[in-house]
């Protein structure tokens, strides 16, 4: 899963569970059953799981573009010099 | 750090949370459901009227108990405990209170009930204070909700009276 389709993944379970809490909370009430409540909400519970937890290609919509290998070619890692040039930051404090 | 175990547990607390406040809301909406429970309670005969061995009142009489307590239902309401009490004042204790009768009402269309019975529970004063004794038969119910708080709340129905003698 990538960045963008964490961010999606938790904000849509977050509005998924809510929205159904909602819902079930208005029919139950005014069904004037508790248990109906109980079972909008659980169904709703198991469909946002299907949807937001398994890693589906919709998540995945944006890869990281990661640097070319040819990259490291053009910029080297710095290289570690002699034992003067490391003491010399910390004398200057 | 975003793996498939992280998405379950972050689901799982987060739905339980909801959960939890969908039933405190439940339970605040008991709230406004208005009560109008109606009570009457009739004393048919006093079938026997004794002083037993050890010097107590003994009174066994039959009841014709007839309540409407619809109202107490809600959408969260379990069952309903219902009892009616004896209440009486003697010289030494100011209230004393006998359960005569209970009942559990599981259901709002059983709510509506009118039942003869005798004494369910023994009717019996420490001392012999119950001659020519006025008392007053109190209907209390306790609402058991299927989440959150419970409601209690009674009926007081008085002007009975205990015969001036044993029989």
């Amino acid at each position: 899963m990538d960045w963008q389709g964490q961010k999606v993944a938790e904000q849509l379970m977050q509005i998924m569970l809510v929205v159904f809490a909602i819902g079930a909370f208005i029919t139950g009430y005014f069904m004037g059953s508790f248990q109906l409540m109980l079972f909008i909400y659980a169904g709703g519970v198991v469909l946002t799981t299907l949807i937001t937890i398994p890693n589906w290609p919709f998540f995945n919509r944006h890869p990281l573009q990661w640097l070319d290998p040819s990259e490291i070619e053009k910029h080297p890692k710095p290289q570690a010099t002699g034992p003067i040039s490391k003491k010399q930051p910390a004398k200057k404090q | 750090m975003h793996s498939f175990g992280y998405r379950a547990n972050a689901l799982l607390t987060f739905s339980l949370t909801i959960l939890a406040l969908m039933c405190a809301m439940a339970s605040v909406s008991d709230n406004l459901n208005s009560q109008s429970p109606t009570a009457t309670v009739q004393v048919l005969n006093v079938n026997r009227f004794q002083k037993k061995s050890n010097g107590d009142d003994e009174v066994g009489i039959t009841l014709d108990i007839s309540a409407d307590l619809q109202s107490l239902f809600t959408w969260n309401t379990k069952q309903v405990f219902v009892f009616l009490a004896a209440e009486y004042s003697t010289p030494k204790n100011s209230l004393n209170q006998v359960s005569l009768w209970d009942g559990i009402i599981p259901a709002k269309e059983d709510a509506k009930f009118s039942i003869k019975t005798k004494n369910k529970y023994r009717f019996i004063d420490q001392g012999s204070n119950l001659r020519g004794r006025d008392f007053n038969l109190s209907l209390h119910w306790h609402v058991m909700p299927k989440t959150g708080k419970m409601f209690a709340d009674k009926l007081v129905l008085s002007g009975y009276r205990l015969p001036e003698s044993y029989r």
